[in-house]
Formats: structure tokens, sequence, C-alpha cells
């Protein structure tokens, strides 16, 4: 089974949920910047989570597919058609051959995954598919998709095949994301302190937590950077560089906060005003530029419950999709 | 308060804290500043911790003076270990503050010493000339100076394979050019102010570029995908044109 590539649109590339323990050699995570979206698409086909999907960005991707296929489309809402006609989300759906999928324009979110049933056929590189593009690993080729690309799909399992029969039926349901994601243009996120934030001025400290943030146009898959209260150290001091990870909000000497998304480089040496909690930085992922952050404040016990409460529901997202199918 | 544990023990006359970076990660701060003995502890927590992975585990990253510890909150949840009723953060921390206890036990872990060839001056080290120009010296000294020391490497990060290293005499430290170029050749050896490293990937950047190594620092197809790790000892030798050559073949 291959999907050929029409139109590339802004940016799509092959994800997974990231390429852990190289971080140490100075490899970076990457991963979907939604994890939550990537999951569940792929739940809905039948694969394991963690099977590489693709990641379109904001518009203009166009894919022909040349024979049937089971896919999902999840995340944010990029008005995506078959064949001219609007393709439902968050749904299993069966491709006919020679149909092409397409995505127009963002209209609510930033990103949307597409995962195929048997998932993408291209080899690991460090344990992930994740595509690195700076060093040209991972993904297709190491890079974005371009036109003309032709990709492979692999052997559907029994549950695939058992999603398919159940399609046969007319659909009468699809999955709820709207406890798990928000992909409306102004959001409130939530922030831990961070390891430096006590370095920060009281009236950055508190402008944290009270002015609202815009995300720029200069944000991409490394940082979401933002425009707002400039934020500054009491005094300055030097700070080596260090381990940081999804969500940290670094501050350069600007003021102007930066928080490091999937492609984030592995350690930093900017002071760290504060941290996204995990459960949050998939709506943050959905946030296009131009998008309105207030951040709040929440104890990192609080953070830990979030993201114990949203794996139950995904859990329980699971558990629905296999009871469908069995 | 963001220190929601500190777990305080005098080890080497050093205190260690844990503190949380979020929810799914936090830092062991095993000092301060960069020492070559305190980074023997940060690689001494490192190699307890794959020795010794607790349920949940992602990864660590050694720095200069502490471990970045990667896990999943709800997997450590789930798990077994640790006392009853204590969160995730808490959870963890009490493991490390365990292995943190055991540190003295581990043998003491060899040092390897890693050797990377150089073709120093030339078109692959463009601004030789100007560093020995600034400091007064020949460009033989310059590169009598840097293939002088042994270099520690304390971490890798910014890209794949880039070491951050100590150990540089001092009498060649250059401030970074004015304008960065564009672009710097993979295997580049270049110094910005009071440091020296290599270049693993082709990437813009302003350090002085002194030399180039035809070795390859990103290895993505080998375990561990590169050729230097953190706690290794470097030392750079001169090399010829010809010699660069035949290296290079040797690498295809």
């Amino acid at each position: 089974m291959t999907v050929q590539v029409l139109h590339p649109g802004l940016l799509t590339t092959i994800q997974d949920l990231g390429r852990f323990g190289s971080q140490q050699y100075g490899v970076i995570a990457s991963g979907a910047m939604d994890p939550y979206s990537l999951r569940i698409a792929n739940l809905l086909v039948g694969n394991e989570q963690g099977e590489g999907a693709l990641e379109v960005t904001l518009m203009g991707t166009s894919l022909a597919f040349q024979q049937d296929r089971l896919i999902a489309i999840t995340g944010g809402d990029l008005r995506a058609t078959i064949d001219g006609e609007r393709a439902p989300m968050w749904r299993p759906i069966v491709v006919r051959e020679g149909s092409v999928l397409t995505f127009d324009y963002a209209v609510h979110g930033c990103r949307a995954y597409v995962a195929f049933a048997g998932g993408i056929d291209i080899p690991k590189v460090m344990g992930s598919k994740s595509t690195y593009m700076r060093a040209g690993i991972g993904g297709f080729n190491g890079r974005a998709l371009q036109k003309g690309d032709i990709f492979h799909c692999g052997e559907m399992g029994a549950r695939s095949q058992s999603l398919v029969c159940e399609l046969k039926d007319p659909l009468s349901w699809s999955v709820n994301y709207h406890t798990l994601l928000n992909v409306e243009q102004t959001q409130t996120i939530r922030v831990l302190k961070g390891t430096e934030f006590d370095r920060f001025e009281k009236k950055s400290q508190q402008a944290l937590f009270t002015e609202s943030y815009t995300l720029t146009t200069n944000s991409d898959r490394m940082g979401s950077r933002l425009e707002g209260a400039a934020l500054s150290l009491r005094e300055e001091f030097e700070l080596l560089s260090e381990g940081v990870t999804y969500g940290t909000i670094q501050v350069p000497p600007n003021g102007q906060p930066i928080i490091l998304m999937a492609d984030r480089q592995t350690t930093g040496g900017y002071p760290k005003i504060g941290q996204v909690m995990t459960a949050d930085l998939p709506s943050l992922a959905q946030l296009r530029p131009g998008g309105a952050i207030q951040f709040k404040e929440v104890s990192l016990e609080e953070a830990e419950k979030a993201f114990i409460r949203n794996e139950r529901i995904i859990q329980e997202i699971k558990m629905a999709i296999q009871l469908v199918t069995s | 308060m963001f220190l929601v544990a500190v777990v305080g023990m005098k080890m080497h006359h050093t205190q260690v804290t844990i503190k949380p970076l979020g929810d799914s990660a936090l830092m062991v701060q095993l000092g301060d500043g960069i020492d070559p003995l305190i980074h023997k502890q940060v690689k001494a927590l490192s190699t307890l911790l794959h020795e010794h992975p607790f349920e949940g585990f992602v990864e660590s990253v050694p720095a200069y003076n502490n471990v970045t510890v990667h896990y999943n909150p709800y997997i450590v949840y789930l798990s077994q270990f640790g006392a009853e009723g204590i969160t995730p953060f808490q959870k963890v921390s009490a493991f490390i503050n365990e292995l943190v206890q055991r540190m003295g036990e581990t043998q003491s872990i060899e040092d390897r010493i890693i050797t990377i060839p150089v073709y120093y001056g030339g078109e692959f080290g463009p601004d030789l000339d100007y560093v020995a120009a600034y400091h007064d010296l020949s460009t033989d000294e310059v590169i009598r100076i840097h293939t002088e020391n042994e270099y520690l490497v304390y971490m890798l990060g910014f890209a794949p394979g880039f070491p951050f290293m100590g150990g540089m005499n001092e009498s060649i430290a250059t401030p970074r050019r004015e304008t960065p170029r564009l672009s710097i050749a993979p295997g580049s050896v270049g110094i910005a102010g009071k440091q020296t490293g290599v270049y693993p990937l082709e990437t813009p950047g302003g350090w002085q570029i002194i030399g180039r190594t035809p070795k390859k620092l990103f290895l993505p197809h080998l375990s561990p995908p590169t050729l230097l790790q953190s706690g290794d000892n470097i030392k750079f030798v001169p090399i010829s044109l010809e010699e660069y050559r035949t290296i290079e073949e040797e690498m295809e």
C-alpha cells in the first residue's frame, strides 16, 4: 500500500512519540508536537499508540492513495477533504484507491495527524521514526515530505482488519477529545515555577502570570517564541548549559520568553522562569501564530494529577475502541 | 518555594539537591561550577542510573554539575517501588537519594582517552592566522598550545555529538568572530572565548575555526551514536593533509 505526495504543504513530517535515550549524546527528542492526537489517531486505526504518523502543519498538504487504506485524522481541524468531501475527524475512515486526501487550511488548531493502519513502513533510527531535519535522519529520508514522494504503509494487523469490518455499518461514533485538547486561539496554559524563577525581578514574576503573551510567527517545532511583557533578572548571573525539556520556558537577554517544543536542543543555557505542565503541551502545540496565551500557576502535584488523569482518559479511549471491534 | 523536596546530604563537602524540572523530569544538583571532581560524581550517578533504572525511567542527561532525569510520572505512579501515598516526584527523588548514597560504592569508572587528528590552518582552519596574530604567536605555537593539553568532555549538547569541553590553555582564548559564518563544515575545530570545540554537523556559527578533523563525531547508525561521550578525555593531534585524506577515506 503506497501513498503519493501531490503537495507537501507548509511542513509535513513523519513523527512518532520521539527519540528517547539519546539526549545524553546531544540527539534531540523530536516526536509529535501534540502527542495526544498522534496516539489517538493510531489507536483509531488499530496501531500501537507510538507508531509513526504524519504531522501536517497549517495547510496545503495533498496525498493520493494508490490502494484502499484505513486511516484516522486527529489534532487541529485543517479542513481535510477526500475527493472534495469533508473528511470526518477523530474516527476511523477508509480511503479508497485513487482517492485524494487534501488539507485546506487550519480553522481550529495548527497541526493535524494522519495515522495509517499498519503504520508507515520506514526504518527506525535510534529507536524512532521521527524526522530529525537538522541532522537529516529519521522520518522520510531525514526531511519533510516533498512533492512526488512515495511512502509505504505496513501490513494491517488483526485489530485494523476488524475496524475495517466495523466500518461496513454506518459509524455513529467519534472520539470526544475536548477533555484532552483545546484547539482555540486563546488559551490558558498551566505553568510550574522554573528552576530560576526566584532569580527574576518581582515585577517579572508577577507579569508571567498576569500578562497575556502572543505566539509569534517565528515559532516552529523547536520553540514557541512569545511576545509580551519583557521579563528581567534581578541581576545578571552565569548559568552553565544544562538539561531542558519539552515545555521549558527560557528567557533570553531580550526578555521575551521562548517555550521549548518537540525539536528543542537537549540542553540550554538561558534562565528557566517556568515549565509548562505536560498535560497542556498538546493544546499549546495547537495554537497558531497570533494566538494568545495566559499562563496560570500550577503546583507540581496538580500537574502530576492532570498528567495521570489524561493518561487514564487515553486508556479509556483505547478500551472503548477495543470494545467496538471485539 | 519551588524546591518541593530538598534531599540534603554531605558528600565530598557538596550538598546534593533534587529539584523538579516540570512534572516529568528532575535535576540532581551535585555541586557548583566547572570542576572535574564534581563531574566524576555526575558520571557516577549517570552510570548507576543506567545500571539500576527505576520503573518509568526514560533517560538521563549529564551536564557540568548536575544530571537531568526524565521519567514518565504515570508509570512511576502505577509502579510498586517506593512508599505508598507519595507523589511520582517524591518517589523518584527517594529512589535517586538512595542511589546517591551508594555512589561511593561504584568502582571508579575507567576514563577513556580519545585522540582527534586535526589538520590545522589552510582552507580547513581559516582563522588560525587571526588567532595567532591576536596573541602575537606563530601559528605553530597556537597548534602546539592547542594540542598540548588533555580536554575533559563535560557534556554533549547544542548538536548531536557536540562536546562541551574544559581545559583549554587561556593563552589562546579568542573572542568569537564579529560576523558569524553562515556555514561551518562538519569536523571544524574552533575556539570561542575560553572554550574549544568540534562541530559534528554543518551549522552556522561564530567560532574561530583553526582546523578540521576527518573523524566523524555523529554516527547515527551506531550505538552509541557519537564518537565522544560525557567524561571522555580528548587529545588533539596535528596531522598532514595526506594523513587527513587517508583517514577521510577510511571513514567512508
